[in-house]
């Protein structure tokens, strides 16, 4: 991790200084802090900025765009600059790997920003988010809308000054728990009985629904002489088998063709955001198993890691290789898990599915022996791991990894690979040329099954990947069968890093402090966890984007500290939320049919999706 | 060729209807290898990693074996030795719960004056995230976290509120759900007990060396309960709970109204207060 | 490896899984003179309790548990379920499995309209049953109650296959517990049809409009009552002059196109 901190350090002076002889007065300013160096750049020269950034600097990939409000900012007023919203951009290269290019813009409240979409189209999504939840109105973005809540909802949510309808306080712990207690239901706080604020003045009676902005809308116009067909709109969801959850596409199809498509999300927007922003550092841990809910140890290891570079934790030997065993079994049978499912939406309702569960429920025992859940493991700690593995663990992990998921993914592939119809289905679908890809910020898999080589465990390692000696698969065809077959491909090395894991994985501790509290009753509450953890961590004052590879794609989370015991801001950059920039271009000119799967092979996961 | 696919994926369903079939025709097939035979068909299985063929739990005569660490919801210990609950209302728990679903009153002595004792606890299950940092965090090992997962219910408000007496299991329970981490914190209890005993000892053997030598005595042979000791704590827990199940709802819904009461009322001299 | 000793914590539920090892169903006395009705009753409610069809419906983390459920390990098949079906008019039983928002209850309770009686609803896991871990969020739901009808609650966070299917054993005894004279479904009247929630400024209930109203019209609206003064402070963020502009050029835009040319 230091030598990661250390890299972007030297690499920033460089670029900042030849970026204002490119840009003449794009930078107007920088925050070097001990974690990460953020440039400043003057609103009007960031297009010019960008524009240069991608073509001269090969810096090709928009990571991750989000905002902060610094109305409530309780730290020192960062880089003396007073202006409320602060647009973050965190650039890197597919090329030159290495670290991240750390922009950001700095805007009064009701200003608008350029949008960034014309250089990188993969901030289409993200600048929706943000104009969603912060009311920050980006010039020149084709389709700027609400989408994680709806047209006509009440204000910005993610606003320090915003509160909803049960807030309490602003940060957790709540005053009212402790000692006086007693109970009281949320419900009876309105007399409604429901989450629900309404402004006043707002009459039920004459409201009228706003007219909502439908992107499929406009039919489009044919040529004079051409045969004046019709199309229809074709909603797919929220509620239907095919979307993975609660997802909805808008397609406007002509005869079985789309012509145009349209994800529409938000129907599990569930605040991840905000309410990580009341939590303590450590209460986010629970909540990040929620994210993706199928991998909750890579989520758990990416925000350990996260806070762990902003803090400056040092993580013992055994507790590495813990969590590389983990997150490995994570992806093994996440991939396992969507090769199911993509062969779910390809007709093959449920065998395929069926007989990767059967491998999945081994896994998830092992998981559930060492954490104590199955699905939401909450097992890794700031500095470690909650609890050692127990004994006998390892062993079976041995035989897991060495007899049977190589055994169960060579009958996987044995069994679905040359079958005719995923290969008609799969071949020459949903196909995008690699550098679209790229440029609209679409990760993992995806990336990999068109022929790019671009894995941040190799372009960034983290924890101890440089240890092991694994490839990264690619494929060069960038369809429907690609993404499956790439996803084979994974497994199987992910199963290779397993073997080496848990052949070289060494004893000790697991964590700063001993396991149990217990043990501890003498050292202070402070000392339970990762030593230095705790359930009252303070990080320094600063921020940090850290990403992983998680078995969907990059998964990264931004957090600023202004010193408390709670995140300022928290935010996660989810591999499927982005990865969703590429549904629509993906989809136009292939059949209707064709789309279920093609949302089945970006493989998302609606927790992640809508937070 | 054509149909090559129907015939694979057939293929591999034989195999594990094979596999089934021919462990089910073992003598004892593996996947009972490990398991522990309660009488009237029940069972309580560990699946084998090496196991082949499909295992189905026939929940609910055959149950999966829970590992120790296995998390549902939280219980507060009661501590059959000194006959009093562990917990001591210092609030960690209600501090570190990520959703804020513990809610704690301190008792207070005739006084007034707050003691080391909660007065009310609850939980709220249907907000509780099961992530067991209160047991993590808990400094008196007084909350743990249960493996019953049971629990459900035709409705939700009060029964899914747990109070006190539902949530409190005595150490015995726990004993037999966590037996290492068990063993773990009584290690470290008594080490700790021992050493507070040593402590005082020297402390009052300059001042009375008699009383000191007495106390030492009776710390060195502990009472060890017997099985049927502990069958009786058992049963004695579980009826309670099937107790409570039955005539608690009404009890705890009329209690659960007089302080949603009191907390208006408390509301409302807060508001006048401030007028 | 450690386990939990012989017996051990599963001894104690014995008692309270006994009922379903003898499936007997016990003719209470007092209706023991109408044995053509308990007959048929019996009968009736066994091919309803044997072949219950859930919806294939699943909203977040807990669905996940819920197909767990139905795979082979734990195989929902062997209570007659294993048909899931993907169209409500099909299915009896719907698991409202995961975190409900605000953005989805229109389209539940949509589903939930279109179920035929008799129908029956799973509340799974914390979130459903009353916003769980999520309940203070701005967009969350604080439980599926609050819109229509659950007939059984399964906490957890996610509730394990075994706690689900627990819950489903308890729908079943509900459903025995059901006589075909008393049953609403075969009765006169329509069955309830619940109204769908629209979704405003924030969501709201059309049964509740009256009640919205007094409070955002009446007196003392502005600091929107809380019952301790938790200190909301409403900020209304509504359409300026010219979104509502843009939006009304947008819909002409848009009512153009539709016309046949």
């Amino acid at each position: 991790m230091s030598d990661e901190a250390t890299m972007v350090a030297e690499e920033a002076p460089a670029v900042e200084h030849s970026l204002n002889d490119a840009v003449p007065g794009a930078i107007i300013g920088e925050w070097a802090e001990e974690t990460e160096k953020a440039l400043f750049v003057a609103p009007d020269k960031l297009l010019p900025l960008l524009r240069h950034l991608k073509e001269n600097e090969a810096y090709d990939y928009l990571s991750s765009l989000t905002c902060t409000d610094y109305l409530s900012y309780g730290g020192k007023k960062r880089g003396g600059i007073s202006e409320r919203f602060d647009v973050v951009y965190h650039l890197f290269s597919t090329a030159n790997k290495g670290g991240s290019l750390n922009l950001h813009v700095r805007v009064p409240e009701g200003d608008t920003v350029d949008s960034a979409t014309s250089i990188y189209p993969g901030a289409n999504l993200q600048e929706s988010e943000v104009y969603d939840l912060y009311g920050i109105h980006f010039a020149g973005h084709p389709n700027l809308r609400r989408v994680l809540t709806w047209d006509g909802f009440h204000g910005h949510p993610m606003r320090k000054d915003w509160k909803e309808a049960y807030f309490e306080e602003d940060a957790k712990p709540f005053r009212s728990r402790h000692p006086k207690g007693g109970y009281q239901w949320q419900e009876d706080k309105l007399p409604w009985g429901k989450n629900a604020t309404y402004p006043p003045e707002w009459d039920p009676e004459t409201w009228e629904k706003p007219i909502s902005y439908v992107p499929v809308s406009q039919a489009p116009h044919h040529k004079p002489g051409d045969i004046d067909t019709d199309s229809l709109v074709i909603n797919f969801g929220p509620h239907h088998p095919s979307t993975h959850g609660v997802f909805r596409m808008l397609t406007r199809v002509e005869g079985e063709t789309i012509i145009a498509l349209e994800p529409e999300m938000g129907y599990l927007h569930r605040n991840h955001e905000k309410i990580g922003e009341r939590n303590t550092w450590l209460m986010n841990m629970p909540f990040t198993d929620r994210l993706d809910y199928i991998n909750s140890m890579s989520n758990n290891w990416a925000y350990a890691l996260a806070v762990e570079k902003l803090a400056g934790i040092e993580v013992p030997e055994r507790a590495e290789y813990i969590r590389v065993i983990m997150a490995e079994f994570s992806r093994t049978l996440n991939h396992m898990w969507g090769i199911g499912f993509i062969l779910n939406d390809l007709g093959a309702l449920q065998t395929p599915a069926q007989y990767a569960i059967e491998e999945r429920e081994m896994i998830l025992d092992l998981f559930e022996e060492v954490s104590g859940a199955r699905l939401m493991c909450n097992y890794m700690r700031f500095g470690g791991v909650v609890r050692d593995l127990t004994p006998g663990w390892v062993e079976r992990a041995r035989y897991l990894a060495n007899e049977r998921l190589p055994r169960a993914l060579d009958m996987l592939d044995r069994l679905l690979s040359d079958n005719e119809i995923v290969r008609g289905r799969g071949y020459g679908v949903g196909y995008l040329p690699p550098e679209d890809l790229i440029a609209l910020s679409i990760s993992g898999p995806m990336l990999r099954a068109a022929g790019i080589k671009y894995d941040v465990r190799k372009a960034e390692p983290y924890g101890i990947y440089d240890r092991f000696e694994f490839d990264i698969p690619t494929l060069s065809d960038g369809d429907i069968y690609a993404r499956y077959y790439i996803r084979l491909l994974e497994a199987r090395e992910a199963v290779r890093i397993l073997q080496q894991a848990l052949r070289d994985i060494p004893g000790g501790e697991v964590q700063g402090a001993p396991a149990y509290a217990s043990a501890t009753l003498d050292q202070g509450f402070g000392t339970i966890m990762g030593g230095k953890g705790g359930y009252t961590l303070r990080p320094p004052e600063g921020e940090v984007y850290h990403r992983v590879e998680a078995p969907k794609g990059e998964l990264g989370f931004y957090l600023v500290s202004d010193g408390k015991a709670n995140p300022f801001r928290y935010h996660v950059r989810s591999p499927s939320f982005i990865n969703l920039n590429g549904l629509g271009p993906m989809s136009v000119g292939y059949k209707v049919a064709d789309a279920v799967v093609i949302l089945g092979a970006i493989d998302i996961v609606l927790g992640e999706v809508d937070r | 060729m054509f149909g090559s696919g129907l015939l694979k994926g057939l293929g591999v369903t034989i195999k594990h209807i094979a596999e089934t079939y021919i462990d089910d025709g073992k003598d004892s097939p593996s996947r009972y290898e490990n398991s522990i035979d309660l009488g009237n068909g029940r069972k309580i299985i560990r699946q084998s990693m090496d196991q082949e063929g499909l295992l189905t739990i026939q929940y609910p005569e055959e149950r999966r074996l829970l590992p120790e660490r296995f998390r549902y919801i939280p219980m507060l210990i009661w501590d059959t030795e000194k006959n009093e609950d562990r917990c001591t209302a210092c609030g960690i728990c209600a501090k570190v719960c990520p959703p804020q679903c513990i809610w704690i009153v301190r008792d207070s002595d005739d006084a007034g004056k707050p003691i080391t004792r909660p007065a009310e606890f609850y939980i709220d299950i249907s907000v509780c995230m099961s992530c067991s940092f209160c047991a993590e965090f808990c400094p008196f090992d007084a909350i743990k976290m249960n493996h019953d997962f049971e629990l459900a219910v035709y409705d939700r408000y009060p029964n899914l509120i747990y109070d006190k007496a539902e949530l409190t299991v005595p150490v015995e329970y726990y004993a037999t759900l966590w037996p290492v981490q068990y063993e773990q914190e009584e290690t470290v209890r008594h080490q700790k007990e021992e050493e507070d005993k040593r402590k005082a000892e020297e402390k009052a053997r300059k001042a009375a060396e008699k009383k000191a030598a007495a106390e030492a005595d009776k710390s060195a042979d502990k009472p060890k309960r017997s099985s049927e000791e502990i069958q009786a704590l058992k049963e004695r827990a579980a009826a309670a709970a099937k107790a409570k199940q039955s005539d608690g709802a009404d009890a705890k819904k009329a209690r659960l109204e007089e302080l949603k009461r009191k907390a208006a009322e408390r509301a409302k001299q807060r508001r006048e207060n401030d007028e | 490896m450690t386990t939990t000793p012989e017996g051990g914590f599963q001894a104690l539920k014995e008692e309270q899984i006994q009922q379903y090892l003898h499936d007997s169903i016990v003719v209470p006395e007092e209706l023991q003179a109408n044995v053509l009705v308990t007959t048929v009753d019996k009968i009736y409610n066994w091919s309803r309790k044997a072949s219950m069809w859930p919806l294939l419906f699943g909203l977040a983390c807990c669905a996940i548990e819920m197909i767990a459920t139905a795979s082979a390990r734990f195989d929902l098949a062997r209570f007659g379920m294993e048909v899931m079906r993907p169209s409500p008019r099909q299915s009896d039983l719907m698991f409202v499995s995961g975190t409900v928002t605000k953005k989805m209850v229109p389209a539940i309770v949509r589903i939930y309209n279109q179920m035929a009686e008799p129908r029956y609803v799973v509340s799974m896991g914390a979130c459903a049953t009353g916003g769980g871990p999520f309940k203070e969020g701005y967009t969350v739901v604080s439980g599926i109650d609050k819109y229509i009808p659950v007939d059984i609650y399964v906490p957890g966070c996610p509730p394990t296959p075994e706690a689900l299917i627990y819950g489903l054993m308890k729908v079943h005894e509900k459903v025995e517990r059901q006589s075909i004279q008393q049953v609403p479904w075969y009765r006169k009247e329509r069955s309830e049809f619940v109204p769908i929630p629209v979704l405003g400024p924030d969501i709201f209930d059309p049964r509740q409009v009256q009640l919205i109203r007094e409070h955002t019209l009446g007196e003392g609206a502005a600091q929107a009552a809380t019952d301790d003064g938790g200190g909301i402070t409403l900020k209304p963020n509504l359409l300026t002059a010219e979104q509502k502009q843009q939006l009304r050029e947008i819909k002409a835009r848009y009512m153009a196109a539709k016309q046949p040319a």
